[in-house]
């Protein structure tokens, strides 16, 4: 369940087929300028405008179009969409037939987690549900010339196939890896059609925007990074779970809020994000400054931080797909390098070569799985060095 | 006169190389994505880019790596190959883009709107340095003992950007069995850079698709299905994956220290066939541009090497010629005038590597193999019989190596089938790579050897023979012959200097068609099988002409489906691009402009031979006047002229 800073948690405030009908009383680009005027930035954490993306996808000129679920929800310490498809999936699915109203799709399809297949029977039952209801299928209740519906494919299980372009690629039946960019999959994606991949939770803010308004949105969260977001919370607190905060809140809030004050350092953004330490509490969780696709993870002082590292850059290693130099093998240098740390191996130089070789994965790797992997041993060494040096006997 | 016609096969029939990018199977993460937008200076229009302070304008969608290019500006690369589709994930050839905080891959970013690009900042050579530095630590194995030592991409990256030590390690062991269960390829992945090239040359430029990338993360690995050795999947031998491979890691299955221990051993004698191919390639490895034959001075260089005697296989391509000739007669005698059903079109033989393919991909259509052997085959047979006969040489004591462009002549001769003379009929297949290099071991400087001929009885072949060796040949050489013994004219009289135009040429698909105009007397050479020509009066000849496996597949595709191509009587096929001048036996690199150079080597020389058709050349007239004097396609030709083949399907290796 998911616990909210204000009583009823927004998505029990609409109604299903309430953000639907709105958004068919208005033009296809009334639907997009209400989505940019909201502000929202993708929720799956990159934070790309979604009026943007949909506006572009809109532009597109293509005989067939798709919107795309990314519900393969695998970032270590998120699990905001498993419930969010548990509890409100009449949300998202909403959220994707308002998408696909926005850009001219007829075909929404879920990429399901291969974890979350036990989700899927239900899944089902509310798509079936909503085609009786006249929310989806051929004409859709209060539009003339509307039609859409959405199916559900499961993933395969591997990470980096939450990256967009991994996931089309996967769609299609192919080795999930991501592709070159240019161009992006709102001009060439799915089957080569303008495609609009967004996260589950985007989806279903799409819906209260457009039942609510997009002034109620943009009015919340900072000025860059506008309205409420799901967070994932685990580690060390006394109450983790999936809360609903506001953009912008503050690191030490949040604690409070999850009773994890006493911290002494958090992980925002998952094993690709950041690690910031218990003097920097006072930063915002936000786009402009620590960004989140929801995951927050806690260290009390117990946590030792080497491990904590090695822990991150074990699964990244696991999780690179392999294509591109500098993540497949760069991750791997830097997992040996801390094992040379725990040793008390490794030397004060290498370890400041593992560094530059961190930046060059951020720079060129071929998409945000390398470029991100190296985060968190980066701000590990900045702000924990001392904890990690003089190992060993 | 005779009316020819070239259309294009099917809509599909790529320009050069085999590439193309509409039908390609590879993933589209292993491909750039190219805008398109039509022809230079068409709708899409041009666009500015600024590389290092100069500017050039290009057409929209072209990569920043090819403006590069255009411009003379040199960015280093590693997964990138002029044969194959752009990929970006080798990242060595990373590039700043002004206003982009990331580094861009030069080789898969299309410039759509006007860039600066910056090819050398510090930020882009510490990420180049780095990347080096990560393919170092999971390189395994010494320079020294390695066959690409000196002629290696990433040894010269390695060089080019300083690499000093192993600044992030280096494997101790190997991690990784030799698979040398081929007789063609061999797998080292303890060398392997994780390219993808051989990838993508199997998947796309060949369309076999035995390669691919398993696992993933740090255990990714180049491997087949489930895990097999090669020999045990459906690999075709071509060996394209060898010559794109950028390190060691693929290399053909080396037999130079058994043809040496022949050698050096008083009681064997050693005689050698060699190709047209390799002597329009081995110049390469001697420092010459592509495109300068070697044959005379080879042959001399061969002498020295301790070869007893220096054949010309152009003499069994010319049997083959007059074999599978005969046999496409007979089909269509079969077809025409018995009426009786037979496999059409009758599809060319000579290629190992497409008759594997065959076997593997299209089983059923093995009865449309011509069932005579390859030029090679034919002359291991013909050594260890005729030859041994009139030298007055124990078969055993003699040992056939073969010179070859090719690493599935190696497996070819290996098949179990092929043992006609009562003697394994080729010892051993040589590559144009394995020769240079038993060449260089004798201390011979190749280019500046004295020209000699042939050794007799078979002498120079024609040039009909030689051109077997670029795509098209044999089918020229193949209507050069039946033009003349069936009409009774010169070729001559229908193309200028009995050069057919129609079937040469990089073209991926060729087709071409020949009315027959008026038919002649039956020379004495077929007086045996036939009684005269008049069913073939006013027939039109319809030949199709493919090369690379790819095309090889549309072909095969259009015959299935009743296509314009199912009408064919005859159909040469090659499993390399370019044919044999591009095999995967040939010097490495391999390019278009490379093979095309090779082939004009082969073409030039056809046109100096005093004697360009089969059935004119004076030893094979005497083969079958001494010794298969009932003539072609007869009980003994058949017996070591000819062969048989194995409907393998998917499941039998």
């Amino acid at each position: 369940m998911i616990k909210s800073y204000h009583e009823p948690l927004t998505f029990d405030q609409i109604k299903a087929g309430e953000g639907l009908k709105a958004a068919l009383k208005m033009t296809r680009s009334e639907v997009i300028k209400a989505i940019s005027d909201s502000g929202m930035r993708g929720r799956g954490g990159a934070g790309f405008p979604t009026g943007v993306k949909w506006n572009l996808c809109a532009a597109a000129a293509a005989p067939e179009k798709f919107v795309v679920c990314n519900a393969d929800e695998g970032e270590p310490g998120t699990f905001k969409d498993r419930v969010l498809l548990a509890e409100y999936s009449d949300k998202v699915f909403e959220g994707m037939t308002i998408a696909g109203y926005a850009i001219g799709a007829k075909e929404g399809i879920i990429y399901l987690r291969a974890e979350y297949m036990y989700l899927r029977a239900e899944l089902e039952a509310a798509l079936a549900k909503r085609r009786e209801d006249k929310l989806l299928g051929d004409k859709i209740k209060g539009a003339k010339e509307f039609s859409f519906d959405i199916r559900i494919q499961m993933g395969s299980g591997a990470y980096v196939c939450g990256e967009e372009t991994a996931l089309i690629e996967s769609l299609e039946g192919h080795r999930g890896e991501p592709r070159n960019r240019p161009p992006f999959p709102v001009d060439t994606g799915f089957k080569g059609c303008p495609t609009s991949v967004n996260n589950v939770e985007t989806f279903a803010w799409a819906t209260c925007i457009l039942a609510k308004g997009p002034k109620w949105f943009k009015e919340l969260g900072t000025e860059k990074s506008a309205g409420l977001k799901l967070f994932s919370v685990s580690g060390d607190c006394d109450q983790p779970g999936i809360y609903e905060f506001p953009m912008g809140i503050t690191v030490a809030d949040l604690l409070v809020a999850v009773g994890g004050e006493g911290a002494k350092a958090v992980q925002i953004g998952g094993a690709s994000g950041h690690c910031v330490p218990y003097w920097e509490f006072d930063r915002k969780i936000c786009f402009e400054d620590v960004a989140t696709g929801g995951s927050i993870i806690v260290f009390d002082f117990d946590r030792d931080m080497l491990e904590v590292a090695m822990n991150f850059m074990e699964f990244f290693c696991e999780e690179s797909c392999g294509q591109c130099t500098p993540c497949r093998d760069g991750n791997s240098a830097i997992l040996e390098g801390l094992e040379m740390l725990e040793e008390g191996v490794c030397s004060q130089s290498y370890l400041k070569e593992l560094c530059e070789l961190g930046e060059t994965m951020q720079l060129a790797s071929k998409c945000g799985l390398g470029q991100s992997s190296p985060n968190a041993f980066l701000s590990i060494v900045k702000n924990f060095k001392d904890e990690l040096l003089g190992r060993g006997e | 006169m005779a009316e020819t016609k070239k259309t294009k096969a099917t809509k599909a029939a790529s320009t050069t190389g085999g590439v193309d990018t509409a039908s390609n199977r590879a993933p589209k993460s292993q491909k750039a994505h190219v805008v398109n937008v039509g022809d230079e200076g068409g709708i899409g229009g041009k666009v500015s880019v600024t590389i290092d302070g100069k500017e050039i304008k290009v057409p929209l969608g072209t990569t920043i790596l090819k403006a590069a290019e255009q411009m003379g500006i040199k960015i280093p690369t590693l997964c990138a190959h002029q044969d194959l589709c752009a990929a970006g994930l080798c990242r060595v050839c990373v590039v700043e883009v002004e206003g982009q905080y990331r580094l861009q891959a030069s080789c898969a970013y299309p410039v759509t709107s006007p860039i600066k690009v910056h090819t050398h900042t510090r930020k882009v050579r510490k990420a180049r340095r780095h990347i080096i530095d990560l393919m170092l630590r999971n390189h395994y194995g010494e320079c020294y003992a390695c066959v690409r030592n000196n002629n290696c991409e990433l040894q010269t990256l390695a060089k080019e950007y300083g690499v000093d030590f192993f600044r992030f390690g280096r494997p101790a062991e190997p991690m990784f069995d030799i698979d040398s269960s081929s007789h063609s390829v061999i797998r080292d992945m303890n060398k392997c850079v994780l390219c993808r090239r051989c990838v993508r040359t199997c998947i796309d430029l060949q369309e076999v698709g035995v390669l691919e990338a398993i696992n993933k993360g740090e255990d990714t690995e180049i491997g087949t299905f489930a895990d097999k050795p090669l020999a045990d999947v459906v690999c075709i031998n071509c060996g394209q994956c060898i010559n794109r491979c950028p390190t060691g890691a693929l290399r053909a299955n080396d037999p130079t220290d058994d043809v040496w221990n022949a050698i050096d051993d008083p009681t064997k004698h050693v005689v050698i066939q060699t190709a047209p191919a390799p002597r329009a390639a081995i110049g390469e490895c001697f420092g010459l541009p592509a495109g300068n034959p070697l044959t005379f001075e080879m042959n001399t260089a061969l002498r020295q090497c301790g070869f007893d005697k220096v054949f010309d296989t152009n003499f069994t391509a010319d049997l083959t010629i007059i074999e599978e000739g005969t046999e496409l007669i007979q089909r269509l005698y079969t077809a025409l005038v018995a009426k009786k059903p037979v496999a059409l079109p009758q599809f060319t033989s000579c290629s190992p590597g497409w008759v594997k393919y065959l076997e593997h991909f299209y089983p059923e259509y093995v009865p449309n193999l011509s069932s005579a052997k390859s030029p090679q085959q034919m002359f291991g047979a013909v050594i260890k019989t005729y030859y041994a006969q009139k030298a007055g040489i124990d078969p055993k004591d003699i040992v056939t190596v073969a010179l070859m462009p090719c690493s599935a002549k190696k497996y070819e001769c290996n098949r179990p089938e092929m043992t006609d003379s009562g003697f394994k009929d080729v010892d051993y297949g040589l590559t144009t790579r394995e020769l240079a290099k038993m060449i260089k071991e004798a201390g011979i400087d190749l280019p500046a050897c004295d020209k000699s001929d042939f050794d007799d009885p078979f002498g120079t072949a024609t040039g009909s023979g030689v051109i077997f060796g670029a795509t098209g040949g044999v089918m020229e050489a193949a209507l050069r012959t039946v033009i003349e013994l069936v009409c009774g004219i010169k070729v001559e009289d229908i193309f200028e200097h009995a050069d057919i135009i129609p079937v040469r040429g990089m073209e991926g698909v060729k087709y071409a068609e020949i009315k027959i105009p008026k038919v002649g007397p039956v020379p004495p050479i077929l007086s045996g099988l036939i009684k005269d020509w008049k069913w073939l009066d006013g027939v039109t000849v319809k030949v199709a002409v493919a090369h690379g496996t790819a095309n090889a597949k549309k072909v095969m595709e259009n015959i299935k489906a009743g296509g314009q191509l199912a009408g064919c009587h005859f159909i040469e096929f090659m499993g390399c691009p370019g044919g044999c001048i591009g095999g995967g036996g040939q010097p490495i690199p391999t390019s278009p402009a490379i093979r095309e150079a090779r082939a004009r080597a082969i073409y030039a020389e056809d046109s100096a031979y005093p004697v360009r058709k089969s059935h004119e050349n004076p030893a094979v007239l005497e083969l079958y006047t001494n010794f298969f004097t009932e003539g072609p396609c007869s009980h003994k030709s058949h017996k070591l002229l000819h062969t048989h083949y194995t409907k393998r399907g998917k499941y039998i290796a």
